[in-house]
């Protein structure tokens, strides 16, 4: 579903709008009407964060709604049940550190597949360094995206693209999640670099919350992943959160204007 | 145990049996490259290991002293030997990891340095050595923790490092832990991040090891010289494991020595409320490695808990959940009310306050009376003095903390 979705995009041109929530955030039963919000809206893919206690990669925004979350006692399994009671039309894609989905065991892809989950991204588990769990989420039956940093050597980026399915996930800048005022200067740069090497849809995200930078980035990648920018605005209301992705699918589609 | 199987099993591919490894989001995975390429380089290189042992001679006073130990030996009824640690510069064990990593960041051209701290002795360490060479120190420490540890937040601000109060989950160093990754993801290309145990992705564990294993070297020499032969027993307190990885490794092929590990049992092992990841905990990745982790069922992890802010921590060096599951090593506890005894009885006897987390392997000795034979040495790793806990001890309810 994630490979009909972005080979739809391409044959029509657009840009895909990628847009991170955590599952549970604001409160479990807000977290459905924000997704089934950011699906009207325009979104095309739907990051769901499972919670954990101890989010290493994330800055201050996801760390809170991550917080907040188990406080409404929503973990992995929470999540995947309110991704089944959502019954989006958007392919869902869980974006979870990698302790949560062991605690979970071993059939808990097969169960997140049952759950309408299309794929999983792990945050600490870099192509390499477990083969055997890396096989076990690559060979199962969710697609298994990989992510790239601004660090990674292009020798490295290449073998991440062949690991990767549905799309690679391009880290724009160092640091945790959080959104930036400016984009990097040499974005533009690193993308041309993984895209030498990768037939994959490339989708930039971290520091993006605005519909100018949605564009900019746009121009040169197939998608972008908006995530602190939602869940802060998620953080006021339902509705903010589902307005600002309605205005970052404006910026986007303007891209090819 | 054979020395062959202990050799592949030394942490070369950054596994220690199944633990270990390298869970880390890929923006560090080529600094940990290239940290490994530094570090290897640097251990081939007689250059490197000429200005470490200077600096661990005349800056650090190493050898440390093999010290006897008469009176606590009548109460234990064995003799036993105290490897002295806490007379190291800056009063524990630390000051062996944080000045050889300083220098590896000096190679590597990283002049910031980034360090987690609990009890505050392994910041203290580490913005000693920056200031000694020059390189600016930021320190990542809970506010619970510079609560206790207020004494050693003075002196890392008095020697220039920068300290950073963590207020997020526990306040402890599970938590500074995670922020000083954090900054190293942001920052890994120009700071080198001195972790101060043998935890973390690889290569840290190993290269921990590697710089604390001294204390071993030293004390298996030592215990020959002055004892005339090896100990029946090494003992050492674990939070993230390196004083007890430092000298367990000289020993790892005798086999007739028995390693003991002792942890932190805080209010009970069956409270809920202690740091007993290798009795208590189970398999689970945390700051970037496999090993034993206090977890919820959901693989969230559980807030550990001390009276001693250098053992409060959920996870264990991987290394050391090898060694449990191999049965080279045998893991124990003592509660916080049994550490507090430990802590009174090895200055009352010997005139020689340790810190709190020793306190933990002093109260378990003390507790052994008739394990060991009346000429089977014991060497318990003295791994800090107690001068940043006597605050702490003094406040009025002390033993309930
Ligand atoms: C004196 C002392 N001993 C032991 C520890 C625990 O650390 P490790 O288990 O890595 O030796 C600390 C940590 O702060 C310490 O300060």
């Amino acid at each position: 579903m994630l490979t009909d979705r972005f080979s739809a995009l391409r044959a029509g041109g657009r840009r895909a709008l990628v847009c991170y929530a955590t599952a549970g955030h604001p409160d479990p039963v807000r977290s459905i009407a924000l997704w089934q919000g950011l699906e009207e809206a325009g979104a095309d893919v739907l990051e769901v964060g499972v919670p954990f206690s101890d989010p290493m990669a994330d800055g201050p925004v996801i760390q809170a709604s991550s917080q907040a979350a188990l406080a409404h006692g929503v973990t992995l399994d929470g999540a995947l049940a309110l991704v089944a009671r959502a019954r989006l039309g958007i392919p869902v894609v869980l974006f979870s550190y990698l302790n949560p989905l062991l605690a979970a065991g071993p059939d808990v892809l097969r169960r997140a597949a049952d759950a309408g989950v299309h794929g999983v991204l792990v945050t600490d588990l870099p192509v390499g360094s477990d083969p055997e769990r890396e096989a076990w989420l690559g060979d199962g039956p969710l697609a298994f995206v990989r992510l790239v940093a601004p660090t990674t050597p292009q020798e490295r980026m290449a073998e991440i693209a062949r690991h990767g399915r549905g799309f690679v996930y391009l880290i724009s800048r160092l640091g945790v999640t959080g959104v930036s005022a400016q984009l990097p200067s040499d974005l533009p740069d690193t993308i041309a670099r993984l895209r030498a090497v990768c037939a994959l849809p490339i989708c930039v995200g971290f520091g993006v919350s605005r519909p100018e930078q949605a564009r900019a980035i746009g121009a040169h990648a197939d998608g972008v992943v908006v995530g602190s920018a939602i869940v802060r605005a998620a953080d006021a209301s339902v509705d903010e959160a589902v307005s600002l992705a309605r205005a970052l699918r404006a910026g986007l589609d303007g891209a090819d204007a | 145990m054979g020395d062959a199987e202990m050799v592949t099993q030394d942490g070369m591919d950054g596994r220690f049996g199944a633990f270990g490894g390298r869970y880390v989001p890929e923006t560090l995975v080529p600094a940990l490259d290239e940290l490994e390429r530094a570090l290897e380089a640097a251990l081939a290189d007689p250059a490197f290991d000429a200005e470490l042992s200077s600096m661990l001679t005349h800056y650090v006073g190493r050898p440390s002293a093999l010290c006897d130990a008469p009176r606590f030996s009548a109460h234990v009824g064995a003799p036993v030997w105290l490897k002295r640690e806490d007379l190291n510069h800056t009063g524990a064990h630390k000051i062996n990891n944080a000045l050889a990593q300083a220098l590896l960041a000096l190679r590597m051209g990283k002049r910031r340095i980034i360090a987690e701290t609990g009890a505050g002795q392994h910041g203290v360490a580490t913005a000693t050595v920056c200031a000694r060479l020059g390189l600016e120190c930021v320190v990542y420490m809970g506010e619970e923790d510079m609560r206790r540890q207020r004494l050693n937040v003075y002196r890392m601000r008095l020697m220039g490092a920068t300290v950073v109060p963590v207020t997020a989950g526990t306040r402890t160093l599970k938590d500074a832990t995670t922020e000083a990754i954090r900054d190293w993801v942001t920052t890994c290309p120009t700071s080198h991040y001195i972790i101060g145990s043998v935890v973390g992705p690889a290569p840290y564990p190993r290269m921990v090891r590697e710089f604390q294993a001294i204390i071993g070297r030293e004390a298996r020499t030592q215990m020959l010289e002055r004892a005339g032969r090896l100990p029946r027993a090494v003992v050492a307190c674990v939070g993230g494991g390196s004083n007890a990885m430092g000298i367990f490794h000289a020993f790892r092929n005798d086999a007739q020595v028995e390693l003991v590990g002792v942890e932190a049992a805080g209010h009970g092992l069956d409270s809920g409320a202690h740091s007993a990841s290798l009795l208590r905990g189970t398999p689970g990745v945390l700051h970037g490695s496999l090993s034993y982790l206090l977890q919820d069922a959901s693989g969230q992890v559980h807030p550990a808990h001390s009276i001693s802010a250098g053992l409060d921590y959920p996870g264990v060096g991987p290394e050391h959940a090898y060694l449990k599951d191999a049965g080279r090593a045998t893991y124990v506890a003592v509660t916080d009310a049994e550490a507090l005894e430990g802590f009174a009885l090895l200055g009352r006897l010997e005139g020689i306050i340790p810190a709190l987390e020793t306190a933990h392997a002093v109260a378990w000795i003390a507790a052994q009376r008739g394990r060991w034979a009346a000429d089977e040495p014991v060497l318990l790793c003295v791994s800090g003095r107690g001068d940043k806990d006597v605050a702490q001890v003094s406040e009025p309810g002390a033993g309930s903390a």
